[in-house]
């Protein structure tokens, strides 16, 4: 082989760069996930601190129901939702989602940053005001 | 290796039991599943068809113009570009020259042919914008026959603005959001939340860069049992009401006066007729 040892080397070299990542986050455990927190004037005032749906469904699928709320709503012309507790809600993100979960910052976007995902959603729909943030 | 008949009949029992037991362990593992109920708002107002009458002799001042176009912009909260070319509108003022192309005059009353007509999206039954939109963003509710855009959906390929024949689409060139008044902005449903939206916040979305946006006839106040800003606003100049329910005002409005629609030859078959009066 002519030239063996450059060919070589430039392997180690690549092999090098592709797993460095990996061997540089080697032995160091993954940041803690956050904790959405749920302190806002609204849910204080509520008897019982519950969402429309048990807590652990709204952590995996409310993206979901999401969807399915804005189908609804915009396509199909239905706009309550029923819990599976019996309960009603408008379906509306900015005005039923927000109104109790009005830190944005604090309970949506931790996650979704630590989760990498960055969904559209506040391009139109309006986020509230929270005081002493920017 | 071989297996006498005794291990054989050992591993294919122990085999039969866990399949059995993993029966119990998919059920453990199905997913709780949201509600998959959903109602109408009990105090919605529905129609088959809605339309509406524009009663031109009731605009008499500018006053009267501005009343209504300010109420359905503040709602929805549609932006002031400030440039005409970017201009984002729902309801907006035309001549009559140029919303009824071909039935002007040389010889026409002064009194109409200088005087502002209010021009919005026709709600078409058989609606250009439709049939070309290529990812059903914009769509024609089948139960009251708004003609509705679904945002989330639109990828501002602007066929639609190329389809429609009244000009009834905006495109929002950029984003909208520096160019809303927010304080002018009110809440489409006042009685929203038992009436404790305070003021400064808004209820209704506004649209991001790179989508159209048109007049939906406020098909979120209709389901909250309201009528239409611009309706509501315009103090008897504008009736809304059910195309299809032949005792509903609309239809007893029509048939008392001899209305017109913006270019009918076109056969889109507008929902919004005019009453031409000075």
């Amino acid at each position: 082989m002519y030239d063996g040892w450059k060919v070589i080397l430039g392997i180690i070299i690549f092999i090098g760069i592709v797993t460095f990542p990996i061997l540089y986050d080697l032995g160091k455990a993954a940041p803690p996930p956050p904790e959405p927190k749920i302190d806002t004037p609204e849910i204080q005032r509520m008897v019982e601190k519950k969402c429309i749906e048990p807590k652990s469904l709204m952590k995996t699928e409310h993206m979901v129901m999401l969807n399915d709320w804005r189908d609804k709503v915009v396509r199909e012309a239905l706009q309550v939702y029923v819990a599976t507790d019996g309960n009603e809600y408008v379906m509306s993100l900015q005005n039923t989602c927000m109104r109790c979960h009005s830190n944005k910052k604090k309970f949506c976007d931790v996650c979704h940053n630590y989760a990498a995902v960055a969904p559209y959603c506040w391009d139109c729909h309006i986020e509230p005001k929270e005081e002493g943030q920017t | 290796m071989s297996i006498n008949r005794r291990q054989f009949l050992k591993i294919a029992g122990a085999s039969t039991l866990l399949g059995l037991g993993s029966i119990t362990s998919i059920e453990l593992l199905e997913k709780v599943e949201a509600s998959q109920l959903f109602k109408k708002n009990p105090k919605a107002i529905k129609a088959k068809r809605w339309g509406m009458v524009v009663d031109t002799r009731k605009f008499q001042t500018e006053e009267d113009y501005k009343r209504v176009i300010e109420a359905c912009h503040r709602i929805h909260n549609v932006p002031d570009m400030g440039n005409p070319k970017e201009e984002i509108k729902w309801i907006w003022t035309d001549t009559y020259e140029h919303a009824f192309p071909g039935q002007e005059s040389p010889y026409l009353s002064g009194d109409i042919e200088h005087k502002p007509l209010i021009v919005l999206c026709n709600h078409c039954n058989n609606p250009p914008c439709v049939r070309v939109c290529p990812t059903k963003a914009t769509f024609k509710r089948k139960e009251d026959g708004i003609v509705m855009m679904d945002m989330h959906r639109c990828i501002g390929c602007r066929f639609c603005m190329a389809g429609c024949p009244f000009g009834a689409r905006s495109f929002n060139w950029r984003d909208p959001r520096p160019f809303i008044n927010e304080e002018k902005s009110l809440p489409y449903d006042t009685t929203f939340a038992g009436g404790s939206i305070k003021k400064g916040v808004l209820t209704f979305p506004t649209r991001m860069r790179g989508v159209v946006e048109k007049c939906t006839f406020c098909y979120e106040r209709l389901a909250a049992g309201l009528m239409p800003a611009c309706v509501e606003a315009s103090q008897g100049a504008l009736i809304f009401g059910d195309l299809n329910d032949p005792h509903s005002e609309i239809r007893e409005m029509l048939s008392a006066n001899f209305t017109i629609r913006r270019k009918p030859e076109l056969g889109t078959e507008p929902s919004v007729f005019y009453i031409i009066g000075g």
